[in-house]
């Protein structure tokens, strides 16, 4: 699927090109990556371009390494004691596992929503300020707070009620807003972590459509479980499974049109028809 | 009725009613001490103020109990209690609240084997150790050097710091509960923003757990508020209103152990006077308790 | 839902500036302000125990542990303290035994939910916090004065097992609690009525972590002296305490008569008997972890 011509806009990111073709560099690259808790191995051998200003969907059956993976590319998995990745993770060329980078410094540059919406016990305007106000932000932090919103399509709902608890929202409300405060810092990225499996199937829908909307400035990474949002919300689709030593490891990556109807891999065809997962 | 139907109903044997009452009885022994502390202390409390006016006992600044003129201002008193408990907060919750968050936040193995140990060989320590420490070593071989002639054997100083160690677990194992209670998501969420772990601590893990917090804080000024046998051998006898940590001054609960330990006879205004100053030390320690316990149910973070 | 408009933005990016130099010199400070305080209780610690050993160390000896006390600190003892504290302990353990378990099985498995109970709970919590030389002037007035014992060695036993009491029922409670509901329906299934059910179900798998919870109850016990000094425990006792005649001292007790004396000898003998204190507290303690570990090898869950 060729993406629609470029519109001329100024970028929010300096490092971010300003046209997206669809062949342009990988913004994340992952090359033999493998990731072990002590000694088990739960990720093998993994090869991955993750290309600007796209969805890309990590689908497979539970347990072949989907989290593992993403929690490696923003160095969350740093916070286990007895993880250890090998192999190279590039973001835009540079390696986020050398020695001298910060994995604080990588997180603001690649952002996480999580399965279980997490907004903090602040108020929504807090939750949205948190992140720019840890990392130095210069300006009006009111007008970011209100743009962020406005971004995560969560403006309207609570713009009388910015003082209110964010944990007072419902569900859908409370992953959006987690959204909002991830994209006021800005990232490049935006890891999703199966966000929609703990709502209901019209949050999902609203989550759906706010990640088209994203993907025109932030690239998107998300892990889902449920194949048909994978086929209806993303562009390139990777699928992933479990080998017999329980290491998860990539079978096939493409578009996911491809992907959907015309697999390579028999595995990938038995996945996505449904005959085991 | 045929042979073989099985008797269903069956009245509940009183050897089972018995047994449910005894354990009521010991269960009931709660309230029966409670009462019994309440009605015992306010009948001594209220011939006590048939002697002395019961103003001048709340307000009076000078207390002389054995030594005419006999005078019964508990201030003085409480004031002693107060200056020792609040150095004993301020030695305490610094050292409590970090010992609390390298446990709960930097926890790895090495850490934990190290400080459980400590928090838990201190609160095992007997008070009495305690108060040997602060005249024995304490007063004269670490205070008397420092503060030179300002300061004597006896001090609320000395008596403040063992105090504060003392309090320091309890401080500790209370705000560690608190913050492991805070759930890994919030601490996962600030992280993914670019937070360093200072940050996460700080601007999430404690707004969350502050109620648990400032209920071990409270809980902690009521165990120094009630602290008998560390003070009573460091902070001395002498009952004065003041604020100087250097002054030897009088505790509420030295008070009691010194009319105790004397020769007064029952009935004796001196005797009665006991009852009075320990009325007003269960009064102060059972608001503390009951704020500590209205603290965690107001302030509770829901997450 | 509000998306973004169709014409395309210019927006103007948004500056940060990270500092991650000095936020993370401010993370590492904080660490470093962590370890000083668990630096300062060790060395705190260290210094209280080392001044004991070094005070006291030189006055332990075989005599000192069997001969009464004595005006002369070279000659006096602590045989009477001694004993005094073991059988303290022991009288101490016998009273909270049966009501502090007791008390915690009728609050754990009989009481319904209801105001009363709630009220028993409570007034259990508050105990808990009373100092515990207001359990001295109730134990001397209730004791030695009401039930007529006078200042004899049960008094002061008894007063000490209400001051451990809440502390048991409080931890006995989650002992009991931490038994699976499924133990207790296995009994019922079979027709077992409340008293039986836990007989067998309840009680064995809570055994460990009471006994645990009474020993070291105990231990505490051994070292209050405030409530004893209330109820009248002697300063000068020269003969080996009964329990219900005579008068009675423990260990704390002298040490807090001669810990009062400036006289080096009179703390050297001081320390000598908090030596003494500590060995049986760290004893019991032991003792704890070794009843928790053997009987509770059988449980699994």
């Amino acid at each position: 699927m060729i993406a629609a011509p470029p519109t001329i806009r100024i970028m929010t990111s300096d490092r971010r090109a300003v046209n997206a073709p669809a062949d342009a560099a990988p913004v994340i690259e992952l090359r033999d990556v493998s990731c072990f808790y002590g000694s088990f191995r739960a990720v093998r051998n993994v090869d991955l371009k993750i290309a600007p200003q796209r969805i890309t969907a990590l689908i497979g059956p539970s347990g072949c390494g989907k989290s593992t993976l993403i929690r490696t590319i923003n160095r969350m998995n740093d916070l286990v004691p007895s993880f250890r990745a090998e192999g190279t993770v590039l973001l835009d060329g540079q390696d986020l596992f050398a020695r001298e980078v910060d994995p604080v410094a990588v997180r603001r540059r690649v952002g996480m929503v999580f399965q279980k919406p997490n907004p903090f016990p602040k108020s929504i305007w807090e939750n949205v300020a948190f992140g720019p106000k840890i990392n130095g932000f210069k300006g009006d932090l009111d007008e970011l707070v209100e743009r962020s919103l406005r971004r995560a399509a969560l403006w309207d709902d609570v713009k009388d009620k910015l003082k209110q608890s964010g944990m007072a929202l419902s569900g859908g409300q409370q992953q959006r807003l987690c959204i909002a405060r991830t994209i006021a810092i800005d990232p490049e990225v935006i890891l999703m972590d199966e966000p929609c499996s703990a709502l209901d199937p019209r949050s999902t829908r609203q989550i759906e459509e706010l990640m088209v909307e994203l993907k025109r400035d932030y690239t998107i990474v998300i892990v889902t479980h449920n194949m048909q949002q994978a086929a209806r919300a993303s562009d390139t689709t990777v699928f992933l499974t479990m080998g017999e030593d329980r290491a998860g490891y990539v079978v096939e990556q493409g578009e996911t049109v491809s992907i959907f109807t015309n697999p390579q891999n028999q595995l990938t065809e038995d996945y996505v028809s449904g005959r085991f997962g | 009725m045929a042979a073989g139907q099985i008797q269903l109903t069956r009245r509940r044997p009183w050897s089972e009613r018995i047994i449910e009452a005894l354990l009521f009885a010991a269960a009931s022994l709660g309230v029966l001490t409670t009462i019994g502390i309440v009605v015992l202390l306010t009948y001594q409390t209220v011939q006590f103020f048939q002697i002395v006016n019961l103003i001048d006992f709340l307000t009076g600044t000078v207390w002389s109990a054995s030594i005419e003129p006999y005078k019964f201002g508990v201030l003085a008193l409480v004031s002693g209690t107060l200056l020792v408990a609040t150095i004993a907060m301020i030695i305490g919750t610094p050292l409590g609240l970090l010992s609390a968050i390298l446990l709960s936040e930097y926890s790895s193995n090495r850490v934990r084997n190290i400080v459980k140990p400590v928090l838990e060989t201190i609160a095992g320590i007997p008070t009495i150790v305690l108060g040997f420490f602060a005249i024995n070593f304490l007063s004269p071989d670490v205070l008397k050097p420092i503060f030179g002639d300002d300061i004597g054997i006896f001090s609320a100083l000395a008596g403040g710091i063992v105090v504060g160690i003392l309090i320091t677990p309890l401080i500790a194992s209370i705000s560690e509960d608190a913050m492991r209670a805070v759930p890994r998501g919030l601490r996962e969420g600030a992280y993914a923003m670019g937070a360093t772990k200072f940050e996460v601590v700080r601007k999430v893990v404690l707004p969350a757990a502050v109620s648990g917090v400032m209920a071990s804080i409270v809980l902690a000024m009521s165990r120094a508020v009630g602290e008998t046998m560390a003070v009573v051998l460091a902070v001395g006898t002498r009952p004065q209103l003041t604020f100087n940590p250097l002054e030897s001054v009088q505790t509420m609960t030295a008070f009691i152990v010194q009319i105790t330990q004397g020769e007064t006879s029952q009935g004796s205004v001196q005797f009665l006077s006991l009852f009075a100053v320990a009325m007003v030390l269960f009064v102060i320690t059972f608001a503390l308790n009951l704020a500590s316990a209205w603290i965690v149910r107001r302030y509770r973070t829901a997450y | 839902m509000t998306g973004l408009s169709a014409t395309p933005e210019t927006i103007a990016p948004p500056r940060f500036e990270p500092a991650l130099m000095r936020r993370k010199l401010t993370g590492t400070l904080f660490y470093g302000a962590c370890l000083a305080a668990i630096g300062i209780l060790i060395v705190a610690l260290l210094a209280l125990l080392l001044n004991v050993l070094i005070v006291g160390l030189p006055w332990l000896d075989v005599d000192f542990i069997t001969s009464m006390p004595s005006r002369r600190p070279t000659q006096a003892g602590i045989l009477p303290a001694l004993v005094g504290s073991i059988q303290l302990a022991i009288i101490v353990g016998l009273i909270t035994f049966p009501v502090g378990i007791g008390a915690a099985l009728y609050l754990a498995e009989y009481a319904p939910d209801s105001r009363v109970t709630r009220l028993l709970q409570t007034n259990i919590s508050n105990l808990a916090g009373v100092p515990s030389i207001i359990y001295g002037i109730f134990g001397l007035a209730i004791f030695v004065r009401l039930l007529g014992l006078g200042p004899v060695l049960f008094s002061g036993a008894a007063t000490l097992a209400l001051v451990i009491l809440p502390l048991v029922i409080i931890a006995s409670i989650e002992v009991i609690k931490a038994v699976p509901q499924a133990q207790r329906e296995g009994a019922y299934a079979l027709g077992a009525s409340r008293w039986q059910m836990v007989r067998s179900s309840v009680l064995p798998a809570a055994a460990p972590g009471i006994m645990t919870g009474i020993i070291l109850a105990m231990a505490r016990a051994i070292g209050e002296a405030a409530p004893l000094v209330v109820v009248g425990a002697a300063a000068f006792v020269t003969s080996l305490p009964q329990p219900l005649s005579g008068s009675f001292t423990v260990l704390p007790i002298q040490v807090f008569n001669w810990a009062q004396r400036p006289q080096a000898d009179f703390q050297g003998i001081a320390a000598a008997a908090i030596i003494v204190i500590l060995v049986l507290v760290f004893i019991l303690n032991l003792l704890a972890l070794v009843v928790r570990a053997r009987l509770s090898r059988h449980i699994q869950w």
